[in-house]
This record gives structure tokens, C-alpha cells and sequence, in this order.
């Protein structure tokens, strides 16, 4: 189970306080109307799933309810950074998301857990 | 190749066991393939198989990152059904379903297929309703499937608990005969012998890299761990790592990763005699030939390749199986693992062509691609040496995030997903 920092509660919580909300900083078209299907199609469900750093959406649903912004690493999970709704992307300076070496079996994640 | 049969097993006890040939050959690559198959599961090597047996294309190799079947083909519960709600789902599983009822004569490999019977527990008048309408749509489609009181669902299950005073009582269920389990190694071996056999290069402990592409920006090769080695076709078959994979041809998918975890007990006599889900409370459990009960649990909520899940996910599982077979309250787990699935937004596979030229997909089986297994790859099959999808895959390519036509199984499957 995670442990998540909400930049609003400024503190961090259990992962069963939250709901994950996909992927972060997708900005709506304006002109959904008139987008063309190609379009939509980017827009709505392709997604880049990478292994490594990603960014995403969390809700502190069981606690202040508000959406905020995440960076994480997808191989060993760890959070590099949480962030308020509407702010940039953070730079990470000397992240160094987990690699198959350090991270690919159960004994080795728990192994770098600390 | 030396088949097994009965008179196999007496030769060889008769001379010390001295006698076994390897299943398959690991050869050093060739320079070039017609066709190189990127995942060594089940879904992979079977399409290497029927591609050679089928379609005669035997310069194939399948290149495995690790070992076969060490991904999710090695890693699920193993359960198999085809009562699905929509027709493009039905037409592949029930395919899929006549394979497996013939598959071990087929590979001449004991796959151990049984016909145990899959059970959906039924639990408030959503699932009722629900139920039925799987029963009626597989019906019209030609897929055996039953409704069930629950004294029929407790005579065809006894450590079932059906009473009223259940935490989580039973208004009936949805049964499936022909549904089972399948030893999940044998499906990767049995294929890689099978394939192996017949000319195709298995090649393990390969990364692939990078995939190389022409003037035309059609494929041309794979960047490995072990070399460049050259393709005319590349076929993408690597369950939760589909998404890298296709990133090295600049192609998106619709796609996310998370792990999905199961489980399994300490092992028992005989005691379970089918399959039973219950999508409400989430649970599936069934017992293996070993005597373990394997039981599968949910996905977690997060993008993930960790192959981990937490804890929470496997307590809220245990909880609702200790509810539905209070016999099962004392008995210990013994092991746990994640596997990566990759999910669709519609919860449908993706089997297609691709933007890429002679660059195939097969994707997004999500949690549930085990059962898939013969007839996802027969129709892969039959896509990579065609160039378009046989007509029982036909609804599941990749343009239908674009065209809307979504096979909408999130919102209607009969599994929980």
C-alpha cells in the first residue's frame, strides 16, 4: 500500500484515503466540438503508460476531497514529488527512475524498499 | 520429435529416464526472420505455432525478455469460459474454448484442461439481472450457460454457505460446464515444443531494444540484447509491457499497466470441485490439482510494473472468501504474487494492424487473457501472415478508439475486473 502526500493536508496518508485519477496535466480541447476523431482519439484514450516516471492525478477523496498532481516512479512506486492542481510539472533534478536490475523481483523491492 | 504417449513413459522407466529429448531448441538467432514474435507467453508462442502449423511460415522466432511463460501466462488463476456478453467477445473466447477442449491432443502435451464448471455468484437483484442477460445473450450465440437457484448453486458447490443470515447471501448463480482451468505452464511448454518442432527459433533471456524501421517507415528489425536481427514482420505480444514495446515503433495504445495479484493456500485434499466468482465481493477461487486453493484478487488503482500490489487488495479478497466458504477461515496462504496487465478503456483486446507497416499487435487481453490463450493466438495467427484480422477478430483492432465502435465489456463483463 502507498503513503501519499497531499499538498493540501500537508501531510501523508494511507493510499486507501485516496483515488487515483489517471494521468496528470491531459488539458481538455476548448473546441471539443470541432476537434477532428484523430484528435479526440490523442486526447481521450492514448496514453503513454511509461514504465518509469510518470506523472498523475490523485484524490484525497476520504479527506480534504481535492484533486492534486503526482510524480512517481512505475517500476519500484516510489513518489518523487506531489503537487497542487494547476501547478507546472516539477523539475526533478537527479531522479533516477528504478531500473529492471534494481527492481524486477518481489525479494528486490523489498530489498530497496528502505 | 519423440511423441509422449503411455508407452513413453514405460520405455523411459525401463531405462532410467535416460532417454528424454529437450522440448525445444535454443539455437543461436538467425540473421533474419519472416517473422519475429516479440513475448514469449502463451499468446506468443501459440501464434508461433500456428503460424508454422497453419500457414506454413516456419522462419520464426519468438524472443522472450526472460524465460517462457514467466510473465502473466505462468502468473493468473487459470480459469477458462467464454460467457461473455458481446458478440466480438463471445466469437474469440468460444474459439478459444474449442481449442482448449482439444488442445492437449492437439500439442500432444497434457495441458490438463478440466471442465470443472465456472460459477457466478449471484448476490443482489443488479447481478441477477445481469447474470441473465449473459445467459440469454450466450444462448442465442450457441455458449452453454445456465441459471442456478441456490440449492442448485450449493448441490454443485458444497462449501458454499447459502444462508439467508450470509453476510453476503446468494439469490442464485450463472454456471458455465464447459468453463475449467488449464495448467498454465504446460500452455507456454506444450506450444514451444509444438513450434519448436516445427522450425521456429525460441529465443529466451532477449530484450528487445528498439525496433528498426525502413525509408517506407515499415519495420525492418529488432535491436536486441543479443544483436540486430532482422525481421519482415513484427508481431507485439507482450502483455503489461505492450506499451514500451510499441513506444521503440513511435506507436500509442490505448493502454495502462497495473499489477493484478493471486494467490495460493497451503495445499489440501480434495475439498472444491469447480470454479466459483463472485463479482460483487470480488473473489474467484478454485483448487488445483496440487490441492492449493488459487484465488485471484483486484488490480490496484495505479500504473504499475512493480508486479507487487498491496496488501489491501489480497485482505479485501481474503475477507469475502472467509464469507462465502467459512471452512476456509483457518487456512493458511502460502504465496502471492503481482503480474502486469494491460487494460484497454473498453476492457476489450486489441488485435490488429498498426499504424506501423507489417508491425501487429496483440494487446490489452488485460486481466483476463489467460483463457484467451488458443484462440487469441490462432487469430494472431492468422493476422500476421494475411495482413488483416481473420473475421472472429475482426471488431478488435486498434482504429476502434477512433471510429467509437468500443466492445463496451467494462461496463457488462461477467467478471470483475
Amino acid at each position: 500500500m502507498l503513503l501519499i502526500y497531499c499538498p493540501y493536508c500537508e501531510e501523508e496518508r494511507s493510499e486507501l484515503e485516496f483515488r487515483h485519477g489517471g494521468d496528470a496535466h491531459i488539458a481538455r480541447p476548448t473546441n471539443i466540438a470541432d476537434i477532428t476523431d484523430e484528435e479526440f482519439e490523442a486526447f481521450f484514450f492514448l496514453r503513454d503508460n511509461p514504465k518509469g516516471l510518470i506523472f498523475e492525478r490523485w484524490r484525497h477523496v476520504h479527506g480534504c476531497g481535492r484533486f492534486f498532481n503526482a510524480a512517481r516512479d512505475t517500476v519500484s512506486d516510489k513518489f518523487f514529488a506531489s503537487y497542487k492542481a494547476g501547478e507546472p510539472k516539477p523539475d526533478l533534478p537527479g531522479i533516477s527512475p528504478a531500473t529492471e536490475k534494481t527492481v524486477e523481483t518481489y525479494e528486490a523491492t523489498e530489498g530497496t524498499a528502505k | 520429435m519423440r511423441k509422449y504417449s503411455v508407452f513413453a513413459v514405460a520405455r523411459e522407466a525401463l531405462r532410467g529416464h535416460k532417454g528424454w529429448e529437450p522440448q525445444w531448441v535454443s539455437p543461436e538467432p538467425r540473421q533474419e526472420y519472416d517473422v519475429i514474435i516479440v513475448g514469449g507467453g502463451g499468446h506468443g508462442l501459440g501464434a508461433a505455432y500456428y503460424l508454422a502449423k497453419q500457414h506454413g511460415i516456419t522462419n520464426v522466432a519468438v524472443i522472450e525478455k526472460g524465460w517462457l511463460g514467466g510473465g502473466n501466462t505462468g502468473r493468473n488463476t487459470t480459469i477458462i469460459r467464454s460467457n461473455y456478453l458481446y458478440d466480438e467477445s463471445m466469437d474469440i473466447y468460444e474459439h478459444s474454448l474449442k481449442l482448449w477442449e482439444g488442445l492437449s491432443q492437439e500439442l500432444n502435451y497434457n495441458v490438463m484442461y478440466s471442465p470443472r464448471g465456472v460459477m457466478m455468484l449471484s448476490h443482489n437483484v443488479h447481478d441477477r439481472q445481469s447474470f441473465k442477460r449473459h445467459i440469454h445473450a450466450n444462448r442465442l450465440h450457441g455458449i452453454d450457460n445456465e441459471w442456478l437457484t441456490p440449492e442448485q448453486a450449493k448441490d454443485f458447490c458444497p462449501p458454499l454457505d447459502i444462508a439467508a443470515t450470509a453476510r453476503y447471501p446468494i439469490n442464485g448463480a450463472a454456471l458455465q460446464r464447459r468453463g475449467g482451468t488449464a495448467r498454465h505452464d504446460a500452455v507456454a511448454w506444450g506450444y514451444a515444443r509444438a513450434a519448436s518442432d516445427r522450425g521456429v527459433h525460441i529465443i529466451q533471456n532477449c530484450e528487445v531494444k528498439a525496433i528498426r524501421r525502413g525509408p517506407g517507415g515499415e519495420v525492418t528489425g529488432v535491436e536486441t540484447s543479443r544483436g540486430f536481427i532482422g525481421a519482415k514482420k513484427i508481431a507485439v505480444s507482450a502483455s503489461g509491457h505492450n506499451s514500451v514495446i510499441m513506444s521503440m515503433a513511435d506507436v500509442r495504445v490505448p493502454l495502462h499497466s497495473v499489477p493484478l495479484q493471486a494467490l495460493v493456500s497451503e495445499p489440501m485434499k480434495p475439498i472444491f470441485p469447480c470454479v466459483v466468482m463472485s463479482n460483487t465481493v470480488h473473489a474467484y477461487i478454485s483448487q488445483s490439482d496440487k490441492g492449493e486453493l488459487v484465488i485471484g484478487a483486484g488490480t490496484d488503482q495505479y500504473n504499475s510494473y512493480s508486479q507487487t500490489g498491496g496488501l489491501q487488495i489480497i485482505t479485501h479478497t481474503l475477507d469475502a472468501i472467509c464469507e462465502l466458504f467459512p471452512m476456509f477461515r483457518r487456512v493458511k496462504m502460502m504465496r502471492q504474487w503481482g503480474g502486469i496487465t494491460d487494460n484497454t478503456p473498453d476492457r476489450s483486446a486489441i488485435q490488429g494492424v498498426t499504424p506501423v507497416p507489417n508491425l501487429f499487435v496483440n494487446c490489452g487481453w488485460g486481466t483476463g487473457g489467460f483463457k484467451a490463450t488458443p484462440g487469441s493466438a490462432n487469430l494472431f495467427a492468422h493476422l500476421i501472415a494475411k495482413g488483416e484480422p481473420h473475421k472472429l477478430a475482426s471488431g478488435l483492432t486498434l482504429d476502434r478508439f477512433r471510429s467509437g465502435r468500443l466492445i463496451d465489456e467494462a461496463a457488462a463483463a461477467a467478471v470483475a475486473h
